[in-house]
């Protein structure tokens, strides 16, 4: 089993510790997981790319995910054919958007699964800032069963300070529940 | 035994520093190296680590801050990368030659001009004719294990010299993976605070590093080079216990597929990973691929390459970094080719040198080395007319 992911935000969002909260969850359960980000000079605003390999054996390969099984979307101006570049025939995309997955297919054609979920809204309304990572974690969880719930929760709490865990848990929650999937 | 948690190469490093239980620690952050010396001043600020961290406004300071504290007997660490090793260049001559044995941890990157923060071997190649015993790690493991093997070699009465343990920026410095941490209590069973070198004490007098005229320096740079021949059987020996101790066998190489290969690659770092990765598969498809991960670097471990070179028929070495003008282009190719023509091994040996500044190293990129290395079976060194060929860069 090796499972490729890759994601794609804006400096800011929170693609790269999106990404590390994967690997955490998965290494948690016992599974090798890597997660790097594309390391670019960071700058808010900025493209990032950040990936994953999850696998239950040792995973040697470190070069940059191509041909993922799954491309998420952080940013909703970014969410197009653009990212999607090398997607697997049937990957899954995972996108923040207001839209429903059946109107992204129909941007990003038939081959692909899709799953979206208003992630800005969401953040805005825990956070007051739009820092959506951890809501599309829970969108992945949600439309890939790639790691469960409780894992996701583990590696937020071991992340990050209590009030920042539990602010995280509400939007992970909500995510998971408004999580569409196509 | 200890537990497997998920983190970054450089937070590996630091563990593994914490558990060898350093007395001095002098370090000035750098990219992609700093995160290795935030974690260590964190242990240090709360308690966790019984350490001095020095705060110092150089990479010369930081080598220097080192060498002092090790010459008066304590255990010491620092980590840098690219600039920085090239600041701490001057001293790593004086810390092997006055045989302190210090542990570094070398995130590896390029070196500028222009400005690039992201991975190479440049800045680990260029310390590579400064008397330390030089490894490098695969990945974060292999960094954090490195790290407690390279005290236990380091001080051993037969070595008594500095250890760098090198380990890919960004690639392994700030990737997150399953690290099985070593405690502090194992740590100290493997490699045991010893003072086994000279050191300065008041109350018994010694000069360290004085000035030696023509009848003396001579001395002292045939001891270094003795010096480090004899760490190969230390390094051996503390490779083997460390497999007694902890469960994980390291080798001065590893060698894959190489038995009955046609062509042999020759990586180092992260590399390595994506080329087995790459092998695996090729091997599938029939093509008669090996790869040799060259893990120790300083000193050399030609026996272990010429043995898995044998039965060859075109070797070919990948490089990270480009000595530019030399006889050679790729440094690590030059160490292969020396081991070869010092056995008469008449077979092509060439050299692809990828992934410079950070520069994505593809399966395809080794997919296409080892294409045509194939072409080249059967052929003498010199008929090859080009030795090296660049990978994967704009033309």
């Amino acid at each position: 089993m090796l499972v490729e992911i890759r994601w794609h935000g804006r400096g800011g969002q929170g693609a790269v510790t999106a990404a590390e909260l994967v690997a955490y969850a998965s290494i948690i359960k016992g599974y090798y997981a890597l997660a790097f980000p594309e390391f670019g000079a960071e700058r808010r605003g900025a493209p990032v790319t950040a990936y994953n390999r999850l696998s239950d054996k040792v995973i040697y390969d470190r070069s940059p995910v191509l041909s993922p099984d799954i491309v998420v979307i952080l940013d909703p101006t970014m969410v197009g054919r653009d990212v999607i570049h090398g997607l697997k025939k049937h990957g899954l995309v995972v996108a923040n958007t207001a839209k429903k997955p059946r109107e992204l297919a129909e941007i990003l054609g038939p081959d692909y699964r899709v799953a979206t979920v208003d992630a800005t809204k969401i953040a805005m309304e825990v956070f007051r800032l739009p820092i959506v990572n951890t809501a599309m974690v829970s969108a992945l969880v949600a439309a890939s069963g790639i790691i469960d719930l409780d894992s996701l929760l583990q590696a937020v709490s071991a992340r990050f300070s209590a009030r920042l865990a539990s602010l995280n848990e509400q939007v992970i929650r909500k995510a998971y529940e408004l999580t569409e999937v196509m | 035994m200890g537990k497997v948690i998920p983190i970054s190469g450089n937070y590996a490093v630091a563990y593994a520093a914490k558990a060898a239980d350093v007395d001095v620690i002098a370090a000035y952050p750098i990219t992609p190296q700093t995160a290795v010396v935030e974690k260590l001043s964190e242990f240090v600020a709360n308690g966790e680590l019984d350490a001095e961290f020095i705060h110092v406004e150089s990479e010369h300071s930081a080598l220097s801050a080192v060498v002092g504290a090790s010459a008066v007997g304590a255990r010491v660490f620092t980590a840098t990368s690219a600039q920085g090793l090239l600041l701490m260049y001057e001293i790593m001559h004086i810390a092997s030659t006055l045989r302190l044995p210090i542990v570094m941890g070398i995130a590896a990157r390029a070196i500028s001009a222009p400005i690039n923060i992201w991975c190479d071997h440049s800045d680990f190649m260029a310390a590579s004719d400064t008397g330390w015993i030089m490894f490098m790690a695969m990945n974060a493991q292999e960094a954090h294990d490195l790290v407690i093997a390279g005290f236990r070699i380091a001080e051993d009465p037969k070595v008594h010299l500095p250890v760098a343990v090198g380990y890919d920026g960004f690639l392994v410095s700030h990737t997150i993976e399953p690290v099985n941490i070593i405690e502090r209590d194992e740590a100290l069973k493997y490699a045991p605070k010893r003072v086994t070198w000279y050191t300065l004490n008041p109350d018994k007098p010694i000069t360290l590093g004085p000035l030696a005229s023509p009848d003396w320096y001579f001395e002292f740079r045939v001891q270094l080079q003795d010096a480090i021949e004899g760490a190969r059987e230390v390094i051996s020996n503390a490779f083997a216990e460390f497999a007694q101790h902890f469960g994980r066998k390291y080798g001065e190489v590893d060698a894959y597929y190489t038995d009955d290969a046609d062509v042999v690659l020759v990586t180092m770092g992260s590399a390595s990973g994506t080329a087995l990765a790459y092998v695996e598969e090729a091997r599938k498809e029939g093509v008669k691929v090996g790869l040799i991960n060259v893990r120790l670097f300083r000193p050399f471990p030609e026996e272990f390459i010429a043995k898995h070179i044998e039965n060859a028929k075109v070797v070919a070495v990948v490089d990270r970094a480009v000595n530019a003008g030399s006889s050679f282009v790729g440094p690590l190719y030059s160490d292969i080719a020396v081991t070869m023509f010092k056995r008469g091994f008449d077979i092509p040996v060439v050299n692809y040198i990828t992934g410079l500044g950070g520069r994505a190293v593809l399966k395809d990129h080794i997919d296409h080395m080892v294409k045509h290395a194939l072409s080249l079976v059967g052929k003498k060194m010199r008929d090859i007319k080009t030795h090296y060929a660049f990978v994967g860069v704009r033309e």
